[in-house]
């Protein structure tokens, strides 16, 4: 057989023609990338490159629309809108990433025991997650109805005041927060039960026989050995908080009073309802580029970490 | 099993003591105490949808609310079904999942098969460039995608919906991972057999990589079908609505008939949950290992 092989490749293999040289060993392979390559760039670079020139234009959508420098940006300074539309993104992102991480690890640590019903359990704390954000957001509307919704049917029968949820510019924002939990949390927990399963279990039972407190095996073992995982969440979660808007859309439109106009749904109303699609562009290029840092930090961190592995691990490093 | 049972190690005397007689107290584990309420709070919300959707508007507004209709509703989703545009946004989101599901299926496993087993000039590059685009946010390339699609004269129109996602730069990543992880001895057989690179590709690798194509299905398929910015932006007529944007306008125009709303909600979700349900396994394994390695 390694004989057939071998005279095989030797017979099939001619000398290099200038198409071989010019495009490679495997000329068709362009055939095959050639269609996604395409789509791929031209649905993210050209528009890339496009909402870049667009952020430095005044433009409808409609006519080319004209150069204002940093108009756009300068503008961004002085905008009160823009600055509360961070603001509600700042605040959902501050409440929704430490509790749908730190809920999660808590939630999969619990459930990563041998009991009965875990597979129930998980699969209705996970199910939320596969519903999409409108249908959520039309559900919620629903059950939070001030005024026919069952959550205040249910919180009246409890003696509590009705509340506006959604309608009611000072809960609002926290509202969304709480839902975003709802579909968010099974997501985290899967992850780190994922994670947590592959911890070894030996590891756990010999520190318990030394006797290590249950928080000091979860410290010393658990802990780090989730620390990828845990950074990978914290950045992916971030980048969904960022990114809030069609729970914005399908419950609230940013209302009432504003109180729930996310950075992305200032986009989308610059752009597509009052039509200044460069200024919505310089506003997207910021986002962007903060999402962009956030992403750096999940890179600079790995890095810091694999260094900081190879220099105790390197002869006559540190330790 | 033996982690329940297993002798208790020396722990802390206080703690331990007061847990075994939690222990002993309850016929089942006392983490249920807390799993259990977890788990209804979050069942609650579909539970509630499903059961309001089969009750009338009276009942649903019947103070204190009844958890189980007393008699069984449909007119909620007859009034759906009846609706003039309703089965339409089925109809359309379900074609433009079907294509764009079909397309990734195709066009992603052409490239990540070159990806993953041809050598040719500029595979690193390309292939870089399109790994980077997935840090590019779609917030950010949306109104020029808008102005794009309108100069292609897609605008308003499903085909504005399906372009944008006919392949997906993840996608290409996931394949070309499993791909390169399969034994090359099969494909180098067939090759020997007179097979040609397509050949190999259809007939030995993408038999191997059913779990791997499921994953990328199901995941095209829930992204496509649950997406409400991009069509929200591309479509403004309403008979070329996709049902997640017809939900929302529903939603605002029938006003407090809520039966009818949370019918059309239920008809929404559930194509969703029966692709999960069907391949849950293989869908959780590969979402979490691709986060468990980065």
């Amino acid at each position: 057989m390694p004989a057939t092989v071998a005279s095989a490749t030797t017979s099939s293999a001619p000398a290099p023609s200038w198409r071989r040289r010019l495009f490679g060993e495997h000329p068709s392979a362009w055939a095959f990338i050639l269609p996604s390559t395409v789509l791929v760039l031209g649905m993210n670079l050209i528009p890339m490159g496009w909402a870049f020139l667009l952020s430095f234009k005044a433009s409808d959508l409609v006519t080319p629309g004209h150069w204002v420098g940093m108009a756009n940006y300068r503008a961004l300074g002085h905008d009160p809108n823009f600055r509360s539309a961070v603001g509600h993104t700042l605040l959902y992102s501050a409440l929704y990433v430490p509790l749908s991480v730190g809920g999660g690890l808590a939630v999969a640590s619990m459930l990563n025991r041998r009991i009965r019903f875990v597979g129930i359990y998980r699969t209705a704390i996970f199910v939320p997650f596969i519903m999409s954000a409108a249908a959520e957001g039309v559900l919620f509307s629903f059950v939070l109805d001030p005024q026919y919704g069952v959550a205040n049917s249910a919180m009246h029968g409890l003696g509590i005041a009705r509340q506006g949820f959604l309608q009611d510019p000072a809960q609002a924002l926290y509202v969304l927060v709480g839902i975003g939990l709802w579909g968010g949390l099974g997501f985290c927990v899967i992850v780190f039960l994922a994670a947590l399963q592959d911890i070894p279990k030996e590891l756990m039972e010999a520190a318990a026989i030394d006797g290590a407190r249950r928080w000091v095996v979860f410290r010393k073992i658990v802990l780090p050995a989730l620390r990828p995982v845990l950074i990978f969440l914290l950045v992916w979660q971030t980048l969904d908080a960022l990114q809030l808007f069609d729970l914005v859309y399908a419950t609230t439109q940013g209302g009432p009073l504003g109180a729930t106009t996310v950075v992305v749904y200032y986009v989308y109303e610059q752009a597509f309802q009052f039509f200044h699609a460069g200024y919505g562009s310089a506003v997207a290029y910021v986002l962007a580029l903060a999402m962009f840092a956030v992403g750096l930090l999940r890179l600079l961190g790995g890095r810091v970490q694999r260094w900081r592995r190879e220099r105790a691990l390197a002869p006559g490093g540190a330790r | 099993m033996s982690a329940v049972t297993a002798p208790a190690a020396p722990a802390p005397p206080a703690r331990s003591a007061r847990r075994r007689s939690l222990r002993d107290l309850l016929p089942f584990d006392p983490w249920h105490l807390v799993l259990a309420p977890l788990a209804l709070a979050f069942a609650l919300p579909l539970i509630w949808l499903f059961v309001s959707s089969f009750m009338s508007d009276a009942q649903i507004n019947r103070f204190p609310p009844t958890i189980l209709p007393d008699s069984l509703h449909v007119t909620g989703y007859d009034f759906v079904i009846g609706h003039a545009l309703f089965p339409r946004w089925f109809l359309n989101s379900t074609l433009v999942s079907l294509v764009t599901v079909t397309s990734n299926l195709v066009l992603c496993s052409l490239a990540a098969y070159a990806f993953a087993r041809m050598r040719f000039r500029g595979s690193n590059v390309v292939f870089g460039l399109m790994m980077a685009t997935l840090v590019v946010p779609f917030q950010l390339t949306m109104i020029p995608t808008f102005l794009l699609m309108k100069s292609l004269g897609l605008i308003d129109s499903l085909g504005a919906l399906m372009v944008p996602g006919l392949v997906s730069a993840f996608g290409i990543f996931l394949l070309r991972q499993f791909f390169v992880s399969l034994p090359r001895e099969l494909e180098e057989a067939a090759r020997i057999d007179g097979c040609s690179r397509l050949g190999v590709l259809v007939k030995v690798v993408l038999p191997l990589a059913k779990p791997a194509l499921t994953t990328l299905a199901v995941l095209t398929f829930l992204t496509t079908w649950n997406d409400l910015t991009w069509p929200l932006i591309a479509i403004s007529s309403d008979h070329n609505y996709t049902l997640q944007l017809g939900l929302t306008s529903f939603q605002g125009q029938h006003h407090k008939e809520w039966a009818a709303i949370m019918a059309g909600d239920v008809i929404t979700s559930v194509p969703v949950l029966v692709a999960f349900l069907l391949a849950q396994r293989t869908f959780i394994q590969s979402l979490t290992s691709s986060a468990i390695k980065g």
